[in-house]
């Protein structure tokens, strides 16, 4: 009975969905019409002014996510359910806790290409025989105090060591790799503490513990960006480093705080994907950090620091994780969805800037 | 005669205009080069000479005015029709790929190469004989530029315009980073190559080498021509520095008040760092304006700098009401009062992209917070009271700083120390990009800001800026103070010669 009860909800999704599109495409059409009186010149400012503002930005996300909502719902009949939507959550949920801090360090003009492996080097470390012998909750401080030791390593390299951040960053990525293998003996190591499983299986209202989590950090997250004066310095760092250190800002110590809280986060993640999988293993969040580095680009930020917006970076996550489902839903190659990321992350960003030369 | 004279001119420069946002850089500049001579080009900083060598070498386009090559009207669009036409410019910052060799470097642009591969031992036979033309055959043609000495890297860039058959050099300052052995050397290339034919555009600030160098003589005064083709080598050097002065003042300078008798504030000693400065000593009292007057590299910015913590002293202290402040730290700087406006506002000063209120916070923005939450309404409300008391315009403290003119950017910085209650400013530059009527605003504010309370130490290459508006005047030259005065006991024309006396002394 729940099932057809379901079925009809989809069903009425849909119809209220393409709705939505013929009403969209008629104002577009009104639009275009009422573009054909006035001078094109005054409206592409109007245009380019609300995609200037994060806001606009997120709003061309929001439209391709939900482009390929219409896509799975054409597509696949599964696509819609609720089970399906809470599976491409809970798969966003590691990587978008990844890119939280991705985002933040690339904001605050560096980047962090070792999150990955950093997530992987604290999943093993977390899961000795000798940590899991005190008990679930060492172990997940150990996963934490391991992602913040090596985000730590990373900012102070940088800031005070004065190397470019892709370069240290890369360096750690290969030694957490390896440092990872040694401690595992490159081996799958179990998780037998029961609490530690029970993470990834909770479900709180039918929802995924690891959702909350992930909903948290982003909130935890954003508001760090938005509302302290943490987050505005970031956006300071970024911009202009050397107008923010004439201002009397410390700029080193903060470098270094934002990979430690792109470590901490790899921390989250570890303690995450060690209780979906429960195994820590030096295989893990391989080619994670381009992933987290990807959604961050197609999200609107910077690379180059200074501008960007937390949920630009996870719409883009959001979006990456709904291309991976389709092409699971309709048994398609994932050769081809790498392409099709590809071509997402040219036409992004071939978008934005010219978004961004349009504007004054 | 006639038809000799006009063969031999090379470049004839009629009412060049130049117009930037705000500022009119050249209104009217005429100059006239013959091929075989060294033309000198003289005017203070701000005059418009960078601007005139840019239009030469195709780099800007003149809004207004007419340019003859060899007796035919151009119009040079990009710095490669410059190049085609014969018209070489070396720039004071030296514009070579410091990775590459001499050789690579030379050839740059116009590589020797057969289909497509490039031939290195042409390139080096190439360099070598011009290396040996210019009298340096001891610079290795394989060398990496990066590696080469200053004066060596400029014969590099000299090769590199023999290279392509230049007509006319320009030079900009070239003995800017030179000692008096390696001058002595330039001047002999510019000889050979005048005696060749070749034309020389020369710029610079001492009056002695324009002397033993030049032979004629153009100056520019705010962006105007007012004197074309002097000898070089028996104008009174009286006369130069009255054309180059004497400006029409256009903006009011404030009235100056009583001397200040305030109490030290700012107190520096013996301060020096390796290489650009040294025993620098003088106090600012509260209320009190210091003003330091010396070319561009003369070390006023670096002083200015080094004072605020952004450069390390290697040598001497700075005291802020006579605690000693820790060098090298600008947060402490900050905590005990100082504040800076530096030279370079957009790349030094401001966040462009952001809006005028968050530039206004940024040092202070903790004052704002509570548990490390920005309470932006409080924010927002201060910064607007203090652009609103310098008069920013548009008065709207949302609007991004890069849409302001240069004049409202200065005062968004300026509006940041008048935030954080600063005792002691310190102003490099506070007018370069400024328009007229701005000038008059910002000059009105540091009296005003001096009026209650605030040290001052005021950096600018406009000479009757500094006289005008400081109380004592430093006179700075090659990284030294070299004269020390009363702002009204100093004129123009003697701050002038005791900056320019370079050589000389």
């Amino acid at each position: 009975m729940s099932v057809s009860d379901a079925e009809r909800q989809v069903e009425a999704a849909k119809r209220q969905a393409v709705a939505h599109e013929a009403a969209t495409e008629a104002a577009a059409r009104e639009a275009a019409l009422e573009a054909a009186d006035t001078p094109v010149r005054r409206r592409i400012p109007e245009l380019a002014g609300l995609l200037d503002t994060g806001a606009g930005r997120n709003l061309g996300l929001v439209a391709v996510l939900g482009v390929l909502c219409v896509i799975g719902i054409a597509t696949a009949d599964t696509f819609a359910t609720t089970a399906n939507l809470l599976t491409i959550l809970t798969s966003a949920s590691i990587i978008g806790v990844l890119t939280v801090g991705v985002t933040m360090v690339i904001i605050g003009g560096g980047i962090d290409l070792s999150v990955g492996k950093v997530m992987a080097l604290a999943s093993v470390w977390s899961t000795t025989v000798a940590t899991q012998s005190y008990g679930p909750v060492v172990m997940v401080a150990c996963a934490l105090a391991v992602g913040a030791g090596a985000g730590l390593v990373n900012g102070v390299l940088v800031a005070y060591g004065r190397i470019v951040p892709f370069i240290v960053t890369l360096a750690m990525l290969i030694s957490a790799q390896g440092l990872a293998e040694q401690i595992s003996g490159k081996r799958s190591q179990i998780v037998t503490d029961p609490a530690i499983a029970a993470i990834a299986s909770t479900r709180l209202l039918g929802i995924p513990l690891l959702v909350y989590i992930f909903a948290l950090v982003v909130a935890v997250g954003w508001v760090v960006l938005n509302r302290t004066t943490f987050g505005r310095r970031t956006f300071a760092i970024g911009g202009n480093p050397e107008a923010a250190r004439l201002a009397g800002l410390d700029v080193r110590r903060h470098t270094v705080l934002l990979y430690v809280v792109s470590g901490l986060c790899c921390g989250i993640a570890a303690v995450m994907i060690t209780s979906l999988t429960t195994t820590g293993s030096s295989t893990h969040g391989t080619l994670y950090e381009l992933d987290a580095i990807a959604a961050v680009i197609i999200g609107g930020t910077l690379l180059s620091g200074g501008r960007g917006t937390l949920i630009g970076s996870i719409l883009g996550v959001l979006v990456f994780t709904t291309i991976t489902n389709l092409f699971v839903l309709n048994n398609l190659a994932t050769e081809v969805q790498n392409i099709a990321k590809g071509a997402i992350i040219v036409a992004a960003v071939l978008f934005q800037s010219r978004a961004q030369r349009n504007s004054p | 005669m006639t038809s000799a004279s006009t063969s031999g001119t090379l470049l004839r420069m009629r009412g060049i205009v130049k117009q930037f946002p705000g500022v009119r850089a050249l209104d009217g500049v005429d100059l006239d080069v013959v091929a075989g001579e060294v033309h000198c080009l003289l005017g203070q900083n701000g005059a418009g000479k960078s601007t005139l060598i840019k239009v030469l070498a195709g780099a800007h386009r003149p809004d207004a005015g007419e340019l003859e090559w060899d007796g035919r009207r151009v119009s040079f669009s990009s710095p490669h029709d410059a190049d085609v036409a014969g018209i070489a410019t070396i720039h004071q910052e030296l514009d070579l790929v410091p990775g590459l060799s001499v050789a690579e470097n030379v050839v740059l642009g116009h590589e020797p190469a057969r289909l497509g591969f490039t031939r290195p031992a042409g390139a080096e036979r190439t360099a070598r004989a011009l290396l040996r033309r210019l009298g340096h055959p001891e610079i290795p043609a394989g060398r990496e530029v990066g590696r080469l000495p200053a004066a060596g890297q400029q014969v590099v860039s000299l090769a590199r315009a023999l290279s392509r058959n230049a007509r006319l050099i320009v030079m900009d300052e070239p003995s800017a980073v030179l000692d008096s052995e390696e001058v002595d050397n330039l001047f002999r290339v510019v000889r050979e190559l005048t005696e060749s034919g070749v034309a020389v555009v020369y710029i610079s600030h001492r009056l002695e080498e324009i002397r033993r160098i030049g032979d004629r003589v153009t100056v520019l005064k705010d962006g105007r021509t007012v004197a074309r083709n002097l000898p070089a080598r028996t104008t009174p050097t009286a006369e130069i520095i009255r054309l180059m002065t004497g400006r029409n003042v256009e903006y009011a300078l404030p009235e100056r008040g009583p001397t200040p008798t305030g109490e030290v504030v700012l107190e520096v000693d013996r301060l020096g760092r390796k290489g650009e400065f040294s025993d620098v000593s003088f106090t600012v009292r509260a209320g009190e304006i210091v003003g330091l007057a010396g070319l561009v590299g003369s070390g006023r910015s670096e002083i200015l700098e080094t004072i605020y913590g952004a450069r390390k002293a290697s040598a001497g202290s700075v005291r802020v009401r006579g605690r000693a402040l820790r060098g090298g730290s600008v947060p402490a700087a900050v905590r005990a009062g100082l504040g800076l406006c530096p030279e370079e506002r957009k790349s030094q000063a401001l966040l462009l992209a952001e809006p005028v209120y968050r530039n206004v916070s940024l040092p202070v923005l903790s004052r704002f917070a509570r548990a490390g939450f920005v309470r932006t309404d409080i924010e927002r409300r201060d910064a607007a009271v203090a652009t609103g008391q310098l008069d920013v315009r548009p008065a709207d403290p949302m609007r991004a700083v890069r849409t302001l003119s240069g004049g409202n950017q200065q005062k968004v910085v300026l509006a940041r120390w008048l935030l954080t209650g600063c005792s002691v400013l310190l102003l490099d530059e506070p007018t370069r990009g400024v328009d007229v009527g701005a000038r008059g605003e910002i000059y009105a504010l540091v009296r005003e800001l001096a009026r209650q309370g605030v040290a001052v130490v005021l950096v600018s290459s406009d000479v009757p800026e500094v006289l005008g508006l400081a109380d004592r005047v430093l006179v700075v030259r090659e990284g030294r103070v070299v004269h020390q005065a009363p702002g009204g006991e100093l004129d123009e024309a003697r701050v002038l010669d005791l900056v320019m006396e370079g050589s000389r002394g």
